[in-house]
């Protein structure tokens, strides 16, 4: 799939003007609130008719203003998980999910299969409740399999975890990983979420004010879109588990790496992000420390920040970036090319 | 109670019957268009709507008189097409009964249509379904409450109908006299207290079985879900 968006919409005093085009996978729209994420997403879903412009989906044009093509909502295939689930109260569980098949089977589509979906998303003991008898992460799985079984070509989902708390954001984060490594549907994914953002997806669109600020792989440009204090994506496998101190060994080209013991598999990828906040340099390699994680690498770039500076590092290939003061940069002489030893106070280590 | 008696029980019955299940689909569709359409005269066609409910009922008769009796150009029209007659005609009474219960079950659908959450009805609409089948899976169960609310409001209303009745069908034993018309007849003759009480007594039980047999239906919606 890929998704070629080129809109210009005007609502009220915000003016939407995007261009992008997304590669298949998950494709995560990000961006404060108040950029137009939502805005883009139901121009996208149909709910919104653009003033001007396209968006087509693996070359079926959804929209087209300058040809006079607009199809409705209910004949896109486009499937939508709302950040408020919307499920319909009067119906079950089953019944809501077999909602969207039933029309995708009228209209000759495949329709998705309803026991896969089921087990994918863990909700087989819901099937005779009603919604309002689901908790907030329950309601949002039913979502979810609610718009996949209507076999859409395109899934999207705008913030889908943005009204949950932490654990039950824990409890979905896998199954809508699931869903992307086996149910094969490309997904746009609206977040505000660094970590959601890092976690989920394969590019990442930056949308501020209204306008696509960047557009690429997520590990270019996430580290770029963390405006309060940046960070960097290294990508690592599952190298080995430590039962005893409950650590997990990861192995990437920047080197090893251990962090709590993970739920992944031995020889599972995951994707890790390290925000620069996070991340301190030494010259000589640090010893008698307790960060268990150290890192060496030369340093690529210096970018001064006012009172502090943006180390870019090059770890054997990968790219680290530290945040320090100025003053750090002066007392310890960094330059480009320096080497230097990077100390990992904290990772959010995702499976990827 | 005397066989005339019965037959004005009958026929207030049939009457209210017919204009509540005739009406029905125009209220739910004027509703809907009340209450989700955007389009130009909105207001105006809401006055029209109302109309019945705020001028006097015999000004409701009368004109329905004049347009839809047999000289009426409605009337003329009807009788010549289709060979239906309705003034002093049961069914005219069930046409004057439907006009005046019309505003007060546009009113209860409307408002219980505007409660319904449209997110849930863009949210049909990604899933494949068009327009109608929104309304039909989504909509209509939702505010079915309010259609019965509704329904049993027209009904009571048409059960109760004097003014527009009597003006456009007038007062035929057997053919259009309803039950306010038979009773209204008993308090003009002598010795009448007796059958008007019947009847009065008659009203009110058919009146409280309506509002008990809706409240009923309510329930049991409400008790097969709760609207988020």
């Amino acid at each position: 799939m890929s998704l070629d968006v080129d809109v210009h919409h005007t609502l009220g005093s915000f003016t939407l003007d995007a261009r992008f085009t997304a590669p298949p996978g998950v494709t995560a729209l990000f961006g404060r609130s108040g950029a137009g994420k939502s805005t883009l997403v139901n121009i996208v879903a149909g709910l919104i008719r653009p003033d001007r412009g396209r968006v087509i989906v693996d070359g079926t044009t959804l929209v087209d203003t300058g040809r006079g093509i607009f199809v409705p909502k209910h004949r896109r295939r486009v499937g939508y998980v709302f950040q408020d689930s919307r499920l319909f109260p009067h119906l079950t569980v089953r019944q809501n999910l077999l909602y969207g098949r039933w029309f995708a089977n009228k209209s000759g589509g495949a329709s998705g299969d309803f026991a896969s979906v089921v087990e994918l998303l863990g909700i087989g003991t819901l099937l005779a409740r009603r919604p309002e008898s689901l908790s907030g992460g329950e309601k949002q799985r039913v979502a979810i399999g609610r718009a996949l079984l209507a076999k859409p070509r395109l899934l999207l989902m705008d913030e889908p975890l943005a009204s949950l708390d932490e654990a039950r954001r824990a409890e979905i984060l896998p199954y809508i990983e699931r869903l992307r490594d086996e149910a094969g549907v490309p997904i746009l994914y609206v977040s505000h979420s660094i970590s959601e953002v890092a976690r989920l997806a394969t590019t990442v669109v930056v949308l501020g004010n209204g306008t696509v600020t960047a557009v690429g792989p997520v590990a270019d440009i996430l580290p770029l879109a963390d405006a309060d204090d940046g960070g960097s994506v290294i990508d690592a496998v599952v190298a080995r588990h430590d039962e005893v101190f409950q650590l997990s060994m990861l192995s990437s080209r920047a080197g090893d790496l251990q962090v709590p013991k993970l739920a992944a598999p031995v020889g599972a990828p995951v994707r890790a992000y390290i925000r620069s906040r996070d991340v301190m340099l030494s010259l000589t390699p640090p010893q008698d420390i307790s960060a268990l994680n150290v890192l060496a690498g030369t340093i690529a770039a210096i970018t001064p920040r006012g009172a502090q500076a943006d180390i870019r590092l090059d770890c054997n290939g990968a790219a680290l970036l530290a945040r320090i003061t100025s003053k750090s940069v002066e007392r310890l002489a960094l330059v480009p090319g320096r080497p230097v030893h990077a100390i990992v106070k904290s990772v959010s280590f995702e499976r990827s | 109670m005397t066989p005339e008696e019965w037959t004005a029980v009958r026929l207030s019955l049939l009457v209210a019957v017919t204009a509540t299940a005739a009406s029905l689909p125009f209220g739910i569709a004027i509703a809907w268009l009340l209450a989700r359409g955007r389009f130009w005269g909105k207001s105006l066609l809401d006055t029209i709507v109302h109309l019945p409910l705020i001028v006097p009922p015999v000004v409701t008769g009368y004109l329905l008189l004049i347009s839809f009796g047999r000289r009426g150009p409605i009337g003329m029209f009807l009788e010549q097409t289709f060979g239906i007659v309705l003034s002093f005609r049961w069914t005219g009474a069930a046409l004057a009964c439907a006009v005046m219960g019309f505003p007060l079950m546009v009113r209860a659908i409307r408002l219980s249509i505007e409660a319904v959450d449209t997110k849930l009805e863009s949210a049909a609409g990604t899933l494949g379904a068009n327009p109608l089948w929104v309304f039909a899976t989504i909509t209509l169960p939702l505010c079915l409450p309010g259609v019965i609310a509704g329904a049993i409001l027209c009904f009571a209303k048409s059960m109760g109908e004097f003014g527009a009745t009597i003006t456009f069908v007038s007062n035929i034993p057997g053919e259009t006299q309803t039950l306010p018309s038979a009773i209204y007849t008993f308090t003009q003759v002598p010795g009448g207290d007796a059958g008007a009480l019947r009847l009065t007594l008659v009203s009110i039980a058919i009146s409280m079985a309506a509002l008990l047999g809706s409240e009923f239906l309510a329930r049991r919606i409400g008790a097969r879900r709760v609207a988020t």
